[in-house]
């Protein structure tokens, strides 16, 4: 148990140990060596990493250094990354194996391990981490301390102002000016849908129930998103404290956090992190003193992607097979055993005690009219930087693709931009100076979604994406409603049929009847929102469907089916090396030509 | 009553003052307006799930669930536009791509909801066919045959077995196209807490839940010289022989309760 008086003490010593990570010019004799330990530079050994460096350390006998795991620095095409502060030297594709000469010749000799800088895509040249083109850009609020402060370090968090929001809160403000204060804002949901936070949490407050809880969505289904998994691994505390807030402005004292069993990183650091308040009585019976009571658990998804949706979620959590509810009712006013229910994604949260330290009119200040501050995007695909990327709201999807995505690899083109998973659409080429914002990407027939971003270039068939996500959804649909259930499957059906050469005329005018359709007539947001990536690739790319039905003809060439190999009958010599090749005796031969 | 109590609502064109509390359906059907519904078991299936009920509400985006949704005040609700027929239409078109139509020899047929919603609508080919389930018969139950090949995922059945007979004896199994209608470790309804009660066929809307037909047998042992053959009936039959004969059933849920028929 600690007093507010000791933690105050544990954030002004350790902020001053800790100047060195965010402080150039910090004047101290200690070198702190900060290697990534999030999910993908763990599974490229960065445990390793780590281990390799105490013992070279122990080994040389080097004083002052010491090795830090931090969550996820963003650059996870460079991954494993090892950061050097003071000096914020930047090492990247870091083995096992290199940490010995890191040491050696970085610690010990003072020089730098050039072959392992990180460098410019463009124009090779050697940048501190804030100076590379992949971070100029980005604005850092959720993932502030991610890379920063080692996650399983509670005093570290309490140094960069951790727990302070909570404090303020209990002492100086009241539930109604929290979420004011949440509401002036302009913070919205970041698990999809957008919806306003301050209004969801007065709605909450305002729901008449003598138990209320706080959930957080920490499901995270989308393929290739791993934004809530960053924050969690990265700097698990602020949505601890989040919660904290939430609970005390809705009237709550009870908190879940629903992540998916496949995140176990993240699941063990939000249990240390959950444990650790609970040791330092920040979470728990009479917070600081006060009435406030607040307890939290973890509770684990088995993986279905419709077990994000909140109403399946709250379901799961009770015991039941996943399936949405119908809404209204909204959990906020009957949600976990149909108490008044605040359930708000992981992302969202990691706003929370910015805002509340910072105010309302500096947040509002980042962003557009609409979509304040930043949104965290995992940006994959066929880009160059693929990695974690927070931007403001209002970044135009050029800047993220080519100044902080570093462009299209292999010298070839952009074709196609995915947002929002298998809920959201593809965006074309000429919509790439949109600026990144609920409203305008819902108008371009896409939306935010939780921010997967998935960059396509020319040798993607617009076709075979499509039917990609729809293959998605009809594995994930929980098969509660007709539409969704059935009609996606016949969707699938009907997108197999034009990639496998045998589209018929009307097949999308069928389509696109059935996927407006189950987009109006589904239950749950999983239903009505299935259809997108195949309407969007309809508008955008329609050519690219005729090419496949009318000429049976694969113009990205991805189509196994439509693949057409000619041979020019004038140039062929009958050697034939290519009947003697082809492993399914394809290739016939008569007299001197290969047929 | 209070005037507060009461709300004053459109639908199709026509002015409607209902109780508060209401659902769409209920409003609708006070005024004369038919709604089709299918997975819809007052009081015991109100899960909205075939979504057939459908109807349109001014300024919403998507469409409402009328056997579920309350009516408010204000509102302006379409149960038969343009937009709510095709939706109805389709879903009812993807019901049947998925569906052993073989009614002629159906244990159902001319009492079937999904045959009479057939008629209604007037379908006359199914648009959009593909792939179709395949389930075999368990006919292993001393008193009900189950056909899922016929089955509508209308759930009116797991609500019938888990909250009026409070047995729970079936549940959903699987995922989206895959999901159907099982038991633990789905083994055939003779091996489980099944009690016969034979209420799930009640409820169900198809052909999919029949009773066993013991006709043959019975002629058997009639005819079988050496046999005194008696009759007994159990609570059920005599409930449904008391029904024949226009008695009131105070436990009804049966499929009269839905509409669509
Ligand atoms: C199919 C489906 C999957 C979803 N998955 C997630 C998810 O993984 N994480 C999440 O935070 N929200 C997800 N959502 C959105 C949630 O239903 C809900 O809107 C959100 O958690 C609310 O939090 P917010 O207001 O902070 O965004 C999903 C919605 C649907 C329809
Ligand atoms: S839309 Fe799909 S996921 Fe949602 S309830 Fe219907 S079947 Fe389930
Ligand atoms: S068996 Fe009958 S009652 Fe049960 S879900 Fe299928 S159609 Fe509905």
């Amino acid at each position: 148990m600690k007093t507010l008086q000791e933690i105050a003490e544990i954030r002004k010593n350790k902020r001053e140990e800790l100047d060195l990570r965010v402080n150039l010019k910090a004047s101290t004799k200690e070198k702190h060596i900060l290697v990534c330990h999030g999910t993908g530079c763990t599974s490229s050994k960065s445990p390793d990493i780590i281990e390799n460096f105490k013992k070279s350390i122990r080994d040389n006998n080097v004083d002052n250094v010491k090795v830090i795991q931090t969550g996820c620095f963003g650059l996870c095409a460079k991954g494993p990354i090892v950061i050097i502060r003071p000096e914020d030297v930047f090492y990247s594709l870091v083995k096992p194996e290199d940490c010995e000469e890191i040491v050696k010749t970085h610690l010990i000799e003072g020089k730098l391990v050039e072959r392992l800088l990180c460098k410019e895509i463009n124009d090779s040249t050697v940048k501190r981490l804030d100076e590379l083109n992949f971070y100029k850009k980005q604005k850092r609020i959720a993932l502030k301390n991610c890379g920063v402060i080692d996650p399983e370090n509670i005093d570290e968090y309490i140094a960069f102002d951790g727990y302070k929001a909570i404090e303020k809160c209990l002492f100086e403000l009241t539930p109604d000016e929290i979420i004011n204060t949440i509401k002036e804002s302009g913070l919205r949901g970041r698990g999809g849908a957008g919806f306003p936070t301050g209004k969801k949490w007065e709605f909450t407050k305002m729901a008449k129930g003598d138990q209320k809880y706080i959930v957080c969505n920490a499901d995270e289904g989308d393929p290739g998103a791993f934004m809530d998994r960053s924050i969690l691994e990265g700097d698990p505390h602020c949505v601890v404290e989040a919660m904290m807030i939430a609970g005390y402005s809705v009237g709550a004292n009870k908190g879940y956090i629903y992540v998916r069993a496949e995140y176990p990183i993240a699941v063990q650091r939000f249990q240390t992190a959950i444990n650790q308040a609970k040791g330092y009585g920040i979470l728990g019976k009479n917070i600081f003193g006060t009435d406030f009571s607040f307890d939290l658990e973890i509770r684990l998804g088995a993986g279905a992607f419709v077990c994000g949706e909140e109403t399946a979620l709250l379901e799961s959590i009770e015991g039941r097979r996943g399936q949405p509810r119908l809404k209204p009712p909204f959990p906020a006013n009957s949600g976990l055993w149909r108490k008044p229910t605040l359930i708000n994604n992981v992302e969202t949260y990691a706003n929370i005690t910015r805002i509340i330290l910072n105010g309302a009119k500096w947040y509002a200040s980042i962003g557009t009219e609409n979509s304040k501050g930043t949104k965290v995007f995992a940006l994959g695909g066929n880009v160059v930087n693929t990695g974690l990327v927070e931007v403001p709201m209002g970044t135009t999807l050029r800047e993220i693709v080519y100044d902080i995505g570093g462009g299209i690899p292999n010298g070839r083109k952009f074709k196609a931009a995915q947002t929002g998973g298998p809920s959201g659409g593809c965006i074309p080429l000429e919509h790439l100076d949109t600026p990144i914002d609920y409203e305008s990407l819902a108008q371009i027939g896409s939306m935010m979604g939780s921010g997967g971003l998935i960059v396509m270039d020319d040798s993607k068939c617009m076709v075979n994406i499509a039917k990609f996500y729809l293959e998605f959804t009809v594995d994930e649909s929980c098969g509660k409603c007709t539409p969704c259930r059935i009609g996606t499957k016949r969707m699938q059906e009907i997108l197999q049929k034009i990639c496998d050469g045998k589209g018929e005329k009307d097949d999308l005018e069928k389509l696109e009847k059935l996927a407006n359709n189950i987009k109006r007539a589904s239950l749950c947001g999983l239903g009505q929102t299935a259809p997108n990536p195949v309407l969007s690739t309809l508008k955008y790319f329609r050519e690219e469907y005729t090419a496949h039905i009318r000429d049976k003809f694969c113009p990205a060439g991805e189509c196994k089916a439509l693949a057409n190999v000619r041979i020019d009958s004038t140039k062929c010599k009958g050697c034939g090396i290519c009947k003697k090749n082809c492993p399914v005796g394809a290739i016939s031969r008569r007299n001197k030509t290969a047929t | 009553m209070a005037e507060e109590n009461y709300i004053n609502l459109t639908i199709d064109g026509t002015q409607v003052k209902t109780k508060e509390g209401m659902t769409i359906l209920e409003a609708a059907k006070s005024v004369g307006i038919d709604i089709p519904t299918l997975c819809f078991l007052k009081d015991i299936n109100e899960v909205g799930d075939c979504r057939m009920c459908i109807v349109e509400v001014e300024g919403r985006k998507g469409f409402a669930t009328s056997c579920i949704q309350k009516v408010e005040e204000g509102m302006i609700i379409h149960t038969h536009s343009p937009a709510v027929l095709e939706a109805r239409r389709v879903i009812l078109d993807l019901i049947l791509s998925n569906h052993h139509k073989d009614c002629l020899t159906c244990s159902r047929s001319g009492n079937c909801e999904l045959q009479n919603l057939a008629i209604k609508f007037n379908v006359q080919n199914i648009e959009y066919t593909g792939k179709q389930s395949e389930h075999t018969i368990d006919d292993l139950s001393p008193s009900i045959v189950r056909d899922f090949n016929k089955c509508i995922l209308c759930r009116r059945c797991i609500a019938t077995c888990k909250n009026v007979q409070k047995i729970g004896a079936i549940d959903c199994m699987n995922r989206g196209f895959d999901s159907c209608i099982s038991t633990v470790n789905n083994q055939s309804l003779r091996d489980v807490n099944c009690t016969n009660c034979g209420q799930c066929i009640e409820a169900c809307p198809t052909g999919a839940l029949r009773e066993k037909d013991n006709t043959d047998e019975v002629w058997k042992a009639l005819k079988d010289e050496k046999k005194y053959v008696i009759v007994q009936t159990a609570p059920a039959v005599r409930v449904a022989l008391g029904e024949e004969f226009r008695y009131a059933n105070r436990y009804k849920c049966n499929r009269k309760n839905g509409n669509g028929s």
